[in-house]
């Protein structure tokens, strides 16, 4: 195969940036929630890709020698990054609901108006 | 032939995140995003990443999708036209793109097994946990035996966040109507639908079967606490969105959910304060039982029980709460 295995780094810094460019030029809140989740995959699939070994198999050891496995320890740290991120994401979904009941809007320049307005 | 599927599933990503930011009208880009996690997890399989993969499955395609979606049904289900000139954002995200790429050039090569990461502890826990733990699923060995501080402290973090939930909107808005997003008015509506009464009705049950699989088979298999707890609240916000709130609360009132926020973690703690009564470290299982393999299996099954219950709880005590809002007049 002559295309270079770290094209999938760079595809996924490319989603990366998706995800960020959503979060800062992106003015309602729900979106920029969306990005968050886009920016927050991206970085467990650059993780989960550094841990995978050529030719190896998902880390459950089956019998007989000579068996790459891929490199267990990046899937237990993203593992139980996605369920805190989901809280995180909860939370987020949280407060903007509190937004929109105290501002009427979740888009985040009618907000800054209303709140110089007071 | 490996890397050409990667390169697919990542083009489909690509095309996803860029229609995401390009719509305006926030139901599709939610349903677009929980597409997004499925390719994704698509990927993490053909990463070797199994345990992360299911999970990835059922939270970003299930969970995430039903509270995005519960929000919007409370804030509007359309983005305004942007009014600012996205040059700035464009301009710093090319740049830290650009920086970013510029430090993988010095990254070791994708999948080389002499990587500096696959040469520091990994080695150990794949040739020593089968050993050492008598179980063949490393992840699992990982999770709950070599690195259960870690998991302690985030299974603590998710009841912190729960906490954050109940805090901000437990308390009820001043000004409500009287519909709740996805309560009473939804359970008369969807009495004539017999379709989705009765293939939801199906479908629970072996949901549950499932999630109870992934929970006892997480020693010799992909899973553990954290998808189970996750695959069974699916089931349940599933039950409870064909059949209304109120009957879902008849069957597990809301003090119960909360409580198991709560409870889990106090099993998980519990455990390693038993450990250290019987005269050993925090959480090292060999106290436990008098054969070590035994002890540490035991041990993983208790504190994944731990952790089925707190992120069980704390999925459903976030769904009740979103679900549960009364919109409030704009």
């Amino acid at each position: 195969m002559s295309i270079p295995g770290d094209f999938i780094y760079w595809i996924v810094i490319l989603l990366m940036m998706i995800g960020f460019y959503t979060l800062i030029a992106r003015a309602n809140l729900v979106k920029k929630l969306i990005g968050l989740g886009i920016f927050q995959n991206s970085i467990f699939l650059l993780f989960i890709a550094m841990g995978k070994v050529e030719g190896g198999t998902a880390p459950i050891l089956v019998a007989g020698e000579g068996v790459t496995y891929s490199n267990p320890l990046p899937h237990v740290l993203i593992l139980t990054a996605i369920v805190v991120g989901v809280a995180t994401l909860a939370l987020g979904l949280g407060l903007t609901i509190r937004i929109k009941e105290a501002f009427g809007t979740v888009e985040e320049d009618d907000i800054h108006q209303k709140d110089e307005s007071f | 032939m490996e890397s050409i599927i990667h390169l697919g599933l990542l083009g489909l990503l690509s095309v996803t995140a860029i229609t995401i930011i390009r719509l305006r009208t926030l139901f599709a880009a939610v349903m677009l995003s929980s597409i997004y996690s499925l390719v994704s997890a698509a990927l993490l399989v053909t990463l070797d990443a199994v345990d992360v993969a299911l999970m990835e499955a059922a939270v970003g395609a299930g969970i995430s999708t039903v509270l995005m979606l519960g929000t919007l049904s409370l804030v509007g289900r359309k983005e305004k036209r942007p009014v600012r000139q996205p040059l700035l954002p464009l301009f710093v995200v090319v740049v830290t793109g650009a920086v970013l790429v510029y430090g993988t050039l010095d990254m070791p090569g994708f999948g080389a097994p002499d990587n500096p990461v696959h040469r520091h502890v990994a080695p150990r826990y794949l040739q020593e946990s089968g050993r050492e733990i008598g179980i063949p699923n490393v992840v699992t060995s990982v999770l709950a035996s070599y690195r259960g501080y870690d998991t302690l402290g985030e299974t603590t973090v998710i009841f912190a966040a729960v906490v954050g939930v109940l805090l901000l909107l437990a308390g009820g808005s001043r000004h409500t109507e009287q519909n709740e997003v996805l309560g009473a008015e939804q359970s008369a509506t969807f009495d004539d639908r017999v379709i989705l009464r009765v293939g939801a009705k199906m479908l629970v049950p072996f949901i549950l079967l499932f999630g109870l699989y992934v929970q006892f088979h997480a020693d010799y298999g992909p899973g553990g606490g954290f998808q189970a707890a996750v695959i069974f609240a699916a089931g349940f916000i599933l039950y409870a969105l064909v059949f209304g709130l109120k009957v879902a609360q008849r069957v597990l009132p809301p003090a119960v959910v909360y409580l198991c926020a709560a409870l889990g973690v106090l099993i998980f703690a519990g455990i390693g304060l038993t450990t250290m009564a019987e005269g050993t470290n925090f959480l090292d299982y060999h106290a436990l039982l008098r054969d070590p393999q035994d002890a540490q299996v035991a041990g993983i099954m208790l504190v994944e029980l731990g952790v089925l219950v707190t992120v069980f709880g704390a999925m459903i005590t976030i769904f009740y709460v979103v679900a549960g809002r009364r919109r409030s007049r704009p």
